[in-house]
């Protein structure tokens, strides 16, 4: 039994071991000299990884009576969370280089928080969620206060920190509530319990369970943290925040939601929908005023994460499998931005500033176009693939008799088109200013990344690269 | 004879406590800290109230964790105010504010 359990988590085993032994040999031997060796390390380890877990895993087993499933969802998740964090880590090996950032704790942090979601995605029981949830988001606040020397990151860090810790309590009292008046922690004891009725505890305990959740997708009304800590951060930890632990959070919703309180959809339903338009319109209308881009883009994950939280909300396996497209669509974009704004400098140093982006087209005629095509994909403008992403979660909630949800992601989709499409015009069109324009020529990494991620957005029209049959497989091994 | 319901209102009580210290506090960040420790505290008195309660283990488990990470995250929140303090100088709430938003 042990050996068949240690088997199904191997993939993590692996990747903990190698954290801490790569840890070790860092600190006794030549410390940061290795970050690059490292980095390069990691980041084929996760691709490997992925490509196993891809591949070879079949069918659906629980190890450890149930506190962890191998199934097709949380097999699609992790390869999607292994492949976004590797490509955001050799990302940032330039960037961190240039600027004294690159330490080896980095890569190794990365891969416990990586090791995070991965439980996170499969947990069965509420003890191994927290677990995965604390792994990962411990992890987080360290790498978002990596500039130890700037007053910004490190209060990025401290914000996180507060908040965070302030999102696990309430996770935490939610479980302990889940558990008094379920009296079980695991989802399938959970959902047992609830085969009558949800009882008035129960729901506090959900409530409190979804805050939680809610925090750390920074759906709105508890976004707060969200642009401080994107501002404040290197700017590949923002990379890396956009994606992998946005994924795995939403993922875990879904589990939670369905293979705990699948019985009780019409209870959670309300909550889902109304995380959904208030993120929605809220990520819309608050990115207008932002100069930076990096706010721009944290606001701009708030409205995206709305409209997953609408896939979610129709509470069937279509809105689950759309929740999942829009996810993996979303990664794809936010990678090929993020490539974008690492490689925006001025005189070797940083800028985040939108207009520094004044008449770019004219100097970096590729670069631009591709940040077109992304920006144009970001704001759901058909062919791009972003339009299909929207389509999918609007088509979801439109069936599953939320009618109204669709209109109103339909409403705050066209809002939100304007801050995309700002940048747009700055960058063909804006007023150009001598002293604030960028330097030309971009590391060749970071444009294989931007090119690509556009290039996937126009090609994956024709069959979204054959996520969806993927999705589909996922989305009904959780809802049944 | 003191019954669930006590246990329940005390941690209560204690949580929303601890809410409060977070949003209201104005005045030093290491009373954010203890203030999420208070949370995480009320979280297990209730965990081990339903453990007795329902006569099953699990919760006495699942405080044992909690109490594990929430050392590990004292540890981590102090590490971060210790590098915010040395650039900043002071560790006041209010002075948290570099970025606005």
């Amino acid at each position: 039994m042990l050996s068949q359990d240690l088997n199904t988590i191997l993939p993590e085993i692996i990747l903990s071991l190698y954290a801490m032994g790569a840890l070790l040999a860092g600190v006794y031997t030549v410390k940061d000299k290795a970050a690059p060796l490292l980095v390069w390390l990691t980041s084929g380890l996760f691709v490997v990884v992925a490509f196993w877990i891809g591949t070879t895993g079949e069918g659906a087993t629980a190890a450890f009576s149930g506190m962890f499933n191998d199934d097709a969802y949380s097999r699609f998740a992790k390869v999607a969370i292994l492949l976004a964090a590797a490509a955001v880590l050799i990302m940032s090996q330039e960037y961190m280089a240039k600027r004294d950032l690159l330490r080896f704790e980095y890569p190794l942090l990365i891969t416990l928080a990586v090791v995070g979601m991965m439980v996170m995605v499969s947990a069965g029981d509420l003890m191994s969620l927290y677990m995965g949830l604390e792994l990962q988001s411990l992890a987080l606040y360290v790498v978002a206060s990596l500039r130890r020397d700037s007053v910004k990151s490190t209060e990025a860090g401290l914000k996180y920190f507060v908040l965070g810790a302030l999102s696990s309590g309430l996770l935490l009292y939610g479980a302990s509530l889940t558990y008094g008046f379920a009296g079980t922690t695991s989802f399938a004891g959970i959902i047992e319990a609830t085969d009558g009725g949800v009882s008035l505890g129960l729901l506090f305990g959900l409530v409190f369970l979804s805050a939680g959740f809610a925090f750390k997708v920074s759906a709105a009304p508890f976004h707060m943290w969200t642009p401080d800590v994107y501002e404040g951060s290197p700017t590949p930890v923002t990379a890396f925040f956009a994606t992998a632990p946005k994924l795995a959070a939403m993922a875990l919703f879904a589990r939670v939601v369905h293979d705990a309180f699948g019985n009780s959809i019409s209870d959670w339903q309300q909550i889902v929908a109304f995380l959904s338009v208030v993120s929605m319109f809220l990520g819309a209308i608050a990115a207008i005023g932002q100069k930076d881009i990096k706010r721009l883009m944290a606001y701009s994950s708030i409205a995206h994460m709305g409209f997953a939280l609408m896939g979610l909300a129709a509470g069937t396996a279509l809105g689950v499998e759309a929740m999942l497209v829009y996810m993996g669509i979303y990664v794809a974009m936010n990678i090929g931005t993020f490539a974008f704004i690492l490689s925006m400098e001025k005189d070797g140093m940083p800028v985040t500033n939108i207009d520094a982006l004044n008449m770019y087209s004219k100097r970096e005629p590729v670069k631009a176009l591709a940040m077109l095509v992304l920006l144009f994909s970001l704001a759901g403008v058909p062919p791009m693939l972003g339009f299909f992403g929207k389509f999918y979660v609007l088509q979801a909630a439109y069936d599953a008799g939320l009618a109204w949800l669709a209109v109103a992601g339909v409403v705050a989709s066209v809002i939100g088109a304007f801050y995309y499409l700002r940048i747009v015009f700055f960058m063909y069109f804006g007023v150009e200013q001598e002293d604030a324009r960028l330097d030309s020529g971009t590391s060749p990494i970071l444009w294989g990344f931007l090119v690509a991620s556009a290039a996937v957005m126009v090609l994956g029209v024709v069959n979204l690269f054959g996520i969806e049959p993927l999705a589909e497989a996922a989305s009904i091994a959780l809802v049944n | 004879m003191i019954g669930l319901e006590h246990y329940l209102t005390v941690a209560a009580a204690l949580f929303v406590i601890g809410i409060f210290g977070l949003f209201l506090n104005r005045k030093n960040i290491i009373i954010l800290l203890m203030s999420i420790e208070l949370m995480l505290l009320a979280v297990n008195i209730n965990m081990v109230a339903f453990s007795s309660f329902l006569g099953d283990l699990v919760g006495q488990v699942f405080t044992l964790f909690v109490l594990t990470v929430a050392a590990a995250e004292a540890a981590i929140g102090l590490a971060i105010l210790v590098c915010f303090f040395r650039n900043r100088g002071t560790i006041d709430v209010e002075d948290v504010n570099v970025m606005k938003g």
